[in-house]
């Protein structure tokens, strides 16, 4: 393949439209190397021109490239108008396509200082505790609405959504709460044997899932799993104008879709923790059992360890927990933006949100228990 | 063969699983043509496209391209065949974590040697070519449906594509807007010698642009007629008749224009 060339020949400024003659010779094609545009800006800066005409020499080939190249040239040179009439036609076809609108001069965003960046971080800040505000008092009007029989929630909706979050996680949740109870149970059994204490085992892993463990874990998994999901579907039917096409019809995306997805997960969660706390005092035992405890002992020191009120904690806090999964899971999905992006987007943001909610509402638990002496 | 024959369909059939779609169909796409897959909702023309695309494997006959078929040809051959084809869908089908010149930008940087700055250039030149100069660094969710569909088209001819295909390419947009793109899509056909197959059911864009085509039937599942829409209106079996007449041909013979 020919190599691309130009050949410029110098402008005669005695006429009375001093033009440049440009003979383009070779393969100006995509895979060829094409002579860099600024050429034709550097000849025209020695000999101001106002015309520039291009001819084809013998062997001469061409694609967009060319055409890219023109367009590269043309802004480098300006007010230049190029003659493309000796070229084939559809050259100067396509050329005169490419120009007929002008460039936009819209800006997609300015770039911003950094004293303006960390304005709008503030700003944001604040404007996402009070979208958090807001969507608390919205979800207490649908939650009231729908007590008195006013809402468009229908206990079908609920039931599946109870299904997906219950039922449906108790796989994961039995693993994840047998391996608990276990890392608890060695973690003890280490410390304990130094003082020949190790039936005290089971009072750490029974008071550890009961209290803490069992809400805190299934919290952090089902924020994983049902908070992303809450996410990604509403945010979907945001994207398909699911949510527009709801609010027209007079339903409220409050009343039908979060409040379902809301009081599915506060029905679910608690018995799940319930759950995870039994399963994790089984996977204690089994370690305590290998190391010289026996069951009928581990089983009895269990029940003496545990209180009801300890269950209570454990259990509110579950209850509290679904709320906060709940509701990062659906504003993220609500606030969605409008494109396949954003509902990845979303779906961080639930999880994320959600684990930090977690991990501070735990700590604020904590510390208000102390205080009343549960 | 035929040098003038870029599409060869040989007793096409096409089902969803046990769901018969359509059957029996052969038609020819000559290079230059402007193919228009025609027909009401839900008959199939969309899944013809998807075959002839690639994405669907025929359940019996052939597709050549060149008289070589997609299906039975090595993976290297398959992806330079892919390589020649531009594929614009309905609604743009831009991805929306990129500007619109990182779309348009994807299919240079994958194949070809070009440099950053020769990249660049391409691409303010194919988005200058579908009237998006000016909007390289905006996203997808930024401009309207009508800029989507173009700025689509734009990475679709990225590569100068010998075929150009378009899944319903005026759905949603106002008539001029309708107008505009069919215009562009004609002089991007004429001035790079592409071979273009539309689906669509815009009358309008059927008389204005379509120099062949293919009826394809709902209920009998199969091709009622092929030929230049002009030549179906005044030759062809009463049913085609009524579409392209939306339905009055007893009264008015005239078709949209």
């Amino acid at each position: 393949m020919d190599q691309a060339t130009l050949v410029i020949k110098a402008a005669d400024n005695r006429a009375s439209e001093p033009a440049l003659t440009v003979t383009l010779q070779g393969s100006w094609t995509i895979g060829s190397k094409l002579p860099g545009p600024d050429l034709l800006a550097v000849q025209a800066s020695n000999n101001p021109v106002t015309r520039v005409v291009f001819e084809a020499a013998e062997s001469f080939s061409w694609d967009s490239r060319l055409l890219a190249w023109l367009m590269a040239a043309q802004r480098q040179l300006g007010s230049c108008s190029f003659d493309l009439s000796a070229l084939p036609g559809e050259v100067g076809e396509l050329f005169r396509l490419a120009n007929s609108v002008p460039a936009s001069q819209a800006r997609s965003a300015v770039p911003a200082t950094l004293q303006q960046k960390m304005f709008a971080g503030v700003a944001r800040l604040g404007d996402e505790a009070l979208g958090l505000l807001a969507f608390i008092g919205d979800l207490f009007l649908a939650l009231g609405r729908w007590l008195i029989g006013k809402s468009s929630a229908r206990w079908l909706d609920i039931l599946s959504f109870c299904h997906q979050s219950g039922p449906s996680a108790l796989a994961i949740i039995t693993l994840q709460s047998v391996l608990i109870g276990m890392i608890l149970a060695y973690l003890g059994v280490v410390q304990l044997r130094q003082f020949g204490a190790e039936v005290y085992v089971a009072n750490l892993v029974g008071v550890g899932m009961v209290r803490e463990m069992g809400a805190l874990m299934t919290a952090v998994i089902m924020s994983g799993r049902t908070g992303a999901a809450y996410a990604a579907g509403l945010g979907t039917m945001q994207v398909n104008e699911e949510i527009d096409a709801l609010t027209t019809l007079g339903i409220r995306p409050m009343d039908n879709l979060v409040l379902p997805r809301t009081l599915a997960l506060l029905l679910t969660m608690p018995l799940l923790c319930l759950y995870s706390n039994v399963l994790g005092m089984l996977g204690g035992g089994l370690v305590a059992t290998s190391m010289d405890v026996t069951w009928l002992l581990y089983l009895h020191q269990l029940r003496d360890a545990i209180t009801v009120t300890d269950m209570a904690t454990g259990v509110f806090k579950s209850f509290i927990f679904a709320l906060l999964i709940a509701m990062a899971g659906c504003r993220a999905g609500l606030e969605c933006g409008r494109s396949s992006a954003a509902v990845g987007q979303a779906t961080t943001r639930a999880v994320v949100t959600a684990l930090i909610y977690l991990i501070v509402a735990d700590a604020g638990l904590n510390i208000l228990f102390f205080h009343l002496g549960v | 063969m035929d040098q003038d024959v870029a599409i060869d369909v040989h007793h096409l059939t096409m089902m969803y699983g046990s769901n018969l779609i359509q059957s029996d169909l052969n038609f020819q796409v000559r290079r230059g043509d402007v193919f228009v897959i025609m027909g009401g909702s839900g008959c199939g023309k969309s899944t013809l496209l998807k075959h002839m695309i690639g994405l669907y494997q025929p359940a019996a006959g052939e597709i050549l391209f060149d008289g070589c078929s997609y299906f039975s040809a090595s993976p290297a051959r398959q992806l330079a065949m892919r390589q020649r084809w531009g594929v614009t869908y309905q609604g743009g089908a831009l991805f929306s974590d990129k500007t619109l010149a990182e779309n348009v930008a994807m299919p240079l940087e994958e194949y070809t040697n070009l440099n950053r700055r020769d990249i660049a250039d391409m691409v303010r030149y194919k988005l200058a070519l579908v009237g998006l100069a000016g909007f390289e660094q905006f996203y997808p969710a930024q401009i309207s449906g009508g800029m989507c569909k173009r700025a689509g088209l734009a990475r679709a001819i990225a590569l100068d594509p010998d075929i150009l295909f378009f899944d319903e390419p005026s759905a949603g947009l106002d008539p001029l807007s309708a107008r505009r793109l069919d215009d562009l899509i004609l002089q991007l056909g004429q001035s790079t010698g592409a071979t273009v197959v539309i689906v669509t059911h815009e009358l309008a864009s059927i008389f204005a642009i379509g120099s062949n085509g293919i009826y394809l039937d709902a209920v009998s599942k199969t091709q009622l007629a092929t030929g230049s829409p002009r030549y179906m209106l005044d030759h062809c079996d009463a049913r085609v008749k009524e579409f392209l007449t939306r339905g009055d041909y007893e009264n008015d013979k005239t078709p949209v224009q």
